[in-house]
């Protein structure tokens, strides 16, 4: 049985939902019940059925209506995929991983089938049968890169790797958390972090770039960050800032539990085999506090992170406004008992 | 100088004379003085091979102390703008063993630098010294207009008109620093403007 995709906005009316197993399978990003930055890096292997981690790339019942959504950023604003010019092949890199991958993970819903350089991909929730060469960009109606992530959940980030640097040199990014492509693009991975407070201090991304740069080909690995959106909006650009940035303004204690998402990114980091590039898709999950409080150990912990969370940090991500409604409103759901290790749900 | 910042806002050295055939120095007003201070270690005859682009201020000085240094060419346009495709020329035509040094503010040094890594030079083998306004070229992440000479905190865009806070983030690609609307959640909230970047 095939996925049921919903139909459903992340903009003006926000109809966006989780389903009850959606919900369930929800990435919460906590294992224990405060937070502070590490090198969270691990595997990027299969985990349980019914998880975000059954497939190494997730589809799930949002995707046509979050893929409706980039097609409207993308219109409005063109310059939110870019790629220099010497990143083509790492893009035929990342349309054959995302063709393998989604092609394996839901039969049902895509197909890949290869003849030498003739490839045919048909993906059936979007509608799309084409036929092209591979390695030819005129035989596709975009570039590869856009080509595959017009039709991909998450963010892309295609990353040169040179001078014992990588290099953010191509990107497909709609549904970020308030960093700008257009303005990172060509910048190596010290510079494209330099906003970020308290984590060079700590060594954190010396220590990422040296993993990150050993990588290897079949061996992704991933971690998740996170922070938090009012209204279910995947565009929160600093370009839209202004447009968006209200919204922090409208949480009152009557509408907390439906217009404060947590937003959690499920980042993963692959070698690319022709390019030696790598590629580091950002997958957004979004949940409203209603919906997540109907994990009960999920609301105790929340509460205390979010009661806990160091003042940069809170502003670094921006909940400063918010934060007092909220931690007052999950303070009702925390009876003080422990909570059991791990991220998963009772 | 600019105080303790983050990684991505640049930093610039002094200038020292490298070893190289051909020596190409874009500066602007006082960033003279860097050229001169620089000339005073460097090996006899070295203004031979070099060129110097060169932007007075309205005051006209430092051209005659630059024509003392005798270099093969000195030429004086009176704005970056116009020296832009003399400069592009200069750099397509350039062979191994050219030297670039780029002195004066930074608006002038990080529009050279945009031009030569369009090139394909790497920006670590540029010399650069900063000397004179710390005022900054400024892109608006919304609109993506170019406000030059910003000299406060926070700055209004030139082109959509947005109160933007000028932070230290910086690219390269677009020489320019990061503008972002600084009262985009609450419109009412107006802080005071600061003139900073002199």
């Amino acid at each position: 049985m095939g996925i049921t995709f919903r139909k459903e906005t992340f903009r003006d009316d926000f109809t966006f939902r989780n389903s009850p197993e959606h919900i369930r399978r929800f990435p919460f990003p906590f294992h224990e019940d405060s937070y502070m930055y590490a090198v969270n890096i691990e595997p990027h292997v299969v985990g349980p059925k019914g998880s975000v981690l059954e497939n190494l790339i997730d589809v799930d019942e949002h995707y046509v209506a979050e893929m409706q959504d980039r097609a409207l950023v993308l219109a409005e604003d063109p310059l939110r995929c870019q790629s220099l010019p010497h990143m083509t092949l790492a893009g035929w890199d990342l349309l054959e991983l995302l063709m393998e991958q989604q092609a394996l993970g839901y039969p049902e819903h895509f197909t890949l089938t290869r003849d030498g350089d003739r490839w045919r991909w048909i993906n059936r929730p979007l509608g799309i049968d084409d036929t092209f060469t591979f390695g030819d960009t005129s035989t596709l109606p975009y570039g590869p890169m856009e080509y595959i992530t017009r039709q991909s959940q998450g963010d892309f980030c295609i990353l040169d790797q040179r001078d014992g640097n990588l290099w953010m040199d191509a990107g497909m990014v709609t549904t970020q958390a308030d960093w700008s492509l257009d303005f990172d693009i060509g910048m190596n991975f010290f510079e494209w972090h330099a906003p970020v407070p308290l984590a060079h201090e700590k060594g954190i991304f010396i220590r990422a770039l040296k993993f990150l740069t050993n990588i290897q080909q079949g061996k992704p690995a991933r971690r998740l960050n996170w922070t938090m959106t009012i209204n279910p909006r995947l565009d929160t650009s600093p370009e839209n800032y202004h447009k968006w940035g209200p919204d922090r303004t409208t949480v009152t204690p009557e509408n907390v539990g439906d217009k404060v998402h947590l937003r959690v990114e499920l980042q993963s980091f692959w070698r690319l085999p022709r390019s030696n590039g790598v590629v580091f898709p950002i997958r957004c999950y979004l949940i409203k506090m209603d919906e997540l409080v109907t994990q009960p150990k999920w609301a105790r912990r929340l509460h205390r992170v979010i009661r806990d969370l160091p003042e940069e940090l809170a502003t670094y991500k921006g909940l400063t406004r918010y934060r007092p409604t909220l931690v007052e409103w999950l303070s009702k759901l925390d009876d003080g008992s422990a909570t059991s290790p791990g991220f998963g749900p009772d | 100088m600019a105080a303790k910042s983050i990684i991505s806002r640049p930093v610039y050295g002094t200038l020292s004379p490298q070893a190289g055939k051909h020596h190409l120095f874009v500066a602007d007003a006082e960033g003279a003085l860097a050229i001169i201070g620089m000339a005073k270690n460097a090996p006899a005859g070295f203004f031979d091979g070099a060129e110097i682009v060169f932007i007075p201020g309205s005051d006209g000085k430092y051209v005659a102390a630059l024509e003392a240094l005798k270099p093969a060419q000195l030429h004086l346009a009176p704005s970056f703008p116009s020296l832009l495709p003399r400069l592009r020329q200069t750099l397509t035509n350039a062979h191994m063993g050219l030297r670039l040094y780029l002195s004066g503010t930074e608006g002038l040094i990080g529009q050279a630098m945009q031009v030569a890594l369009e090139a394909g030079i790497d920006h670590t083998s540029m010399q650069t010294e900063h000397r004179g306004s710390l005022a900054r070229r400024m892109q608006c992440v919304h609109c993506k207009g170019i406000t030059e000479n910003v000299t406060t905190q926070p700055a209004s865009c030139s082109h959509c008109g947005l109160l933007l806070l000028v932070r230290d983030h910086y690219s390269r690609r677009l020489a320019a620093f990061q503008g972002v609307c600084i009262n985009a959640e609450d419109r009412s909230e107006i802080p005071p403007m600061e003139e900073i970047f002199r």
